[in-house]
């Protein structure tokens, strides 16, 4: 079972990892806005023109 | 004389010479809108950032003062299309906002905690059945107690604060049993894992807290919502004044910035910001949404006005009282107290059976452990059972059983255009079994329509109606609202208190009074009907239109599929008792009464109340406040007064009077699904509570007990959003 001895750590670093990546987005406000991230995706202005033509 | 406009309540000074405000945007529905305001603001000299929150509908703009004032950034919005209205933000927003954050955190700290010790517990019962050795068993324990420990102590905060509060005042809520549950689970897995016991609880505590937490954080999601909502349409709702300073300048001010002693100018067509008395001119005024009373009354200087009522004909300057003032508010203000003090305070499902769970479950576990020593098992054994008795009958699934259905019901009614002031509201909606209606504004609609029975050749309504869009008088903005062409004619000039004349095809049209069309006066007509009359003369020929109240467009339909859903209708109006008779009649509703003051409404719910009847009060007037709050559970349509919105349970939408019945139907079906969930949860109960009496009840049972009945009570929540078929 020597294996413990990392994989518990591992586990463990990945699940704080998660923890702090979902506080640091809720500090970082990415919640206030729900409605507002789904369509503020739709709008292409913040493309160069000849970018959208090319495709 | 140009007018200025004072928006300093509203703006926030920053830093180094710079501002911010925080505007409600009216009319944002789609991508294109975001980029358009944000872009058309940045693109100003001076703004320096401008972000629209669009599940807020709200817009944030920072500027340089020494560039750009608040009131050309509001204009700049206007040129882009939109209507925006500051917000002025409110102390209780930011603590619930804060509230929200917190809660949020607890529940990623025990989401995290929970999903880790699984992970562990889920070995260790795995390894139970094969080949663990004690060594790597007691390890895994010790690994969950180094995760739960100071997981719990950090996501239990709300309850253990909340259970500390109650138990300060000696008042036990649901927090103390969660609070002792949680605490003894933790303290009992330690001194297992010490003395290397087999079970340890460490899993069932830490997800006890994440499943509680879920529901504590919709039920503040939910508040916060609808309050949002709220806050919007009050800063979009909310009016300005024209105070005259002592040099005779006007200023244009939010009413919140008026003080007692201000002057203030109300033109023709303007509602009267605050309540005041006369101190020059004379007009008309229509007190419709302060007394119900749907006549004009005659003023002039020295007479009291109240907010609210609205000035039909002359300009008024007045002179503003403090609040409370006049007789008729200083007595809605007084009647309000008593009835706001004796609304007897309705005990919620969720208290009831919170003060019912508390002992019955401390109980039992007592008993558990007395039963198991006197039947011989060891004090070590006794304690170990009665404690997993305390954690099993957790109230996960009661916890979640009321937040989980009042969310989605208020959801559902949102979208039929009802506004909660809170969740208790449902409850209270699904009990009512007598509805009483207010006439004026509420069974009509708020504002006077053009009596479509009249027969009037199209052509030329349609040209009256676009006279009238050139005129302030409400008689002629009722008109008005016919005008398929919105644009008015070209050198249209209104004649205060008269009307308004154009040249239309190359002839004088008039549109005012008889007088001023130099027709015969035809006044009110025999039959005591309560239409107004406005007269239209072109050409030589002269009209009269009449324009009276008119019911809201469903109301009939409506009355009578609340009448099939066996309620009783009443209808207590403040209007004159002929105007209150044809509504009654044409709704079918022999119980009416007109011609009342607050005191007799009052009065009058109380008798009903006193008969046994749960009232649900519908009313829009200042003169209904006080009914509305002596109520069981009142309704006022979002054009009623802002006293009385503030006293109503929930706001509707619109010109149709269905969101009353959707109310209806919706909270009947929510109560429903909630006494369903907490059935559910005692099932559950039923059969978890004597295996873990027996002293059969391992963590893995626990688990699975506590998780499945959790996700029962939330998916049979869900089915509140299936709308009931409501039709009309």
């Amino acid at each position: 079972m020597n294996v413990l001895v990392y994989l518990v750590p591992v586990a463990l670093m990945l699940g704080l990892t998660g923890l702090v990546a979902f506080l640091w987005s809720l500090k970082s406000g990415q919640y206030d806005d729900l409605d507002g991230a789904a369509v503020r995706i739709l709008p292409d202005d913040d493309i160069a023109p000849r970018d959208i033509s090319s495709r | 004389m140009a007018e200025t406009i004072d928006l300093s309540l509203f703006v926030e000074p920053g830093d180094a010479g710079a501002s911010h405000m925080t505007l409600a945007v009216e009319g944002v529905a789609c991508a294109g809108c975001i980029r358009k305001i944000e872009n058309g603001l940045t693109k100003l000299p001076g703004v320096i950032d401008a972000r629209l929150n669009f599940t807020q509908r709200r817009l944030a703009v920072d500027w340089r003062n020494d560039e750009i004032d608040a009131a050309r950034i509001i204009e700049a919005i206007e040129g882009i299309g939109y209507h925006a209205h500051p917000f002025a933000p409110e102390r209780a927003d930011a603590d619930e906002s804060a509230q929200a954050k917190w809660l949020l955190k607890c529940l990623a700290v025990a989401g995290f905690a929970a999903m880790n010790v699984m992970l562990l517990s889920v070995s260790v019962w795995a390894g139970n059945v094969s080949d663990m050795t004690q060594e790597t068993r007691d390890l895994f324990h010790w690994l969950s107690a180094l995760i739960a420990l100071p997981a719990a102590a950090y996501a239990g905060q709300p309850f253990f604060q909340s259970a500390f509060r109650a138990l300060r005042v000696r008042r036990v809520n649901m927090d103390v049993p969660i609070s002792i549950g949680v605490t003894l689970a933790l303290g009992l897995s330690v001194y297992e894992t010490a003395i290397h016991a087999t079970h340890a609880y460490f899993d069932s505590a830490i997800m006890l807290l994440f499943f509680l937490l879920v529901g504590r954080y919709l039920d503040l999601a939910m508040r916060r919502k609808t309050r949002l909502f709220a806050g919007n349409l009050a800063s979009i709702k909310a009016e300005f004044a024209h105070r005259l300073d002592a040099s005779g300048e006007l200023t244009q001010i939010p009413v919140a910035a008026l003080y007692p002693g201000d002057r203030v100018l109300v033109r023709a067509g303007e509602r009267v910001p605050a309540d005041g008395s006369i101190i020059n001119g004379a007009s008309e005024i229509d007190e419709s949404l302060v007394t119900g009373e749907t006549l004009y009354r005659a003023v002039r200087a020295g007479a009291t006005i109240y907010a609210g009522s609205i000035n039909v004909s002359g300009a008024l300057t007045v002179r503003v009282t403090a609040v409370g003032a006049g007789t008729l508010v200083e007595e809605v203000e007084r009647l309000l107290d008593k009835a706001t003090q004796a609304r007897s305070q309705t005990v919620q499902l969720a208290d009831r059976v919170a003060r019912l769970y508390a002992p019955v479950v401390h109980t039992t576990a007592a008993l558990t452990a007395a039963g198991w020593l006197i039947a011989g098992a060891g004090i070590h054994d006794s304690i170990v059972i009665a404690i997993a008795v305390l954690i099993i009958t957790c109230p996960c699934a009661i916890a979640l059983a009321i937040p989980a259905v009042q969310v989605v019901a208020a959801g559902a009614l949102f979208r039929s255009g009802v506004i909660l002031n809170g969740g208790g509201a449902i409850e209270r909606l699904a009990e009512a079994d007598t509805i009483v209606f207010d006439k004026t504004g509420t069974l009509t609609l708020p504002e006077p329509r053009v009596d479509q029975s009249a027969d009037i050749d199209p052509v030329v309504l349609e040209k009256a109606a676009r006279l009238a869009l050139s005129s302030r008088h409400p008689l002629a903005a009722a008109l008005a609202r016919l005008a398929r062409e919105r644009s008015p004619y070209p050198g249209a000039v209104e004649e205060p208190g008269q009307g308004v004349r154009a040249v239309i095809d190359g002839k004088e049209a008039r549109l005012g009074s008889a007088n001023f069309c130099g027709v015969p006066a035809v006044g009110h007509s025999p039959n005591g009907s309560d239409a107004s009359f406005i007269t239209f003369a072109h050409d030589g020929a002269a009209i009269t239109i009449p324009i009276r109240q008119t019911l809201r467009p469903d109301a009939v339909p409506v009355t009578k599929a609340l009448r099939a859903r066996g309620l009783y209708l009443i209808v207590l109006s403040g209007d004159r008792p002929a105007a209150v008779a044809p509504v009654a009649q044409q709704l079918g509703i022999e119980n009416w009464q007109g011609g009342l003051t607050p005191a007799e409404k009052i009065a009058k719910i109380e008798d009903l109340k006193s008969q046994g009847r749960r009232v649900l009060m519908v009313g829009d007037g200042l003169n209904d406040a006080p009914a509305l709050a002596a109520a069981h559970v009142s309704i006022s349509p979002i054009t009623a007064a802002h006293l009385t919105q503030a006293h109503a349970d929930a706001l509707f939408l619109g010109d149709q009077l269905k969101p009353v019945l959707q109310a209806v139907a919706i909270s009947r079906r929510a109560q429903r699904l909630m006494k369903e969930n907490l059935a559910l949860a005692a099932i559950y109960n039923l059969f978890a509570v004597p295996l873990a009496i027996a002293g059969l009840a391992t963590p893995l049972i626990a688990a699975v007990a506590m998780s499945g009945s959790s996700l029962l009570v939330t998916l049979n929540a869900l089915r509140a959003r299936l709308r009931p078929e409501v039709s009309v």
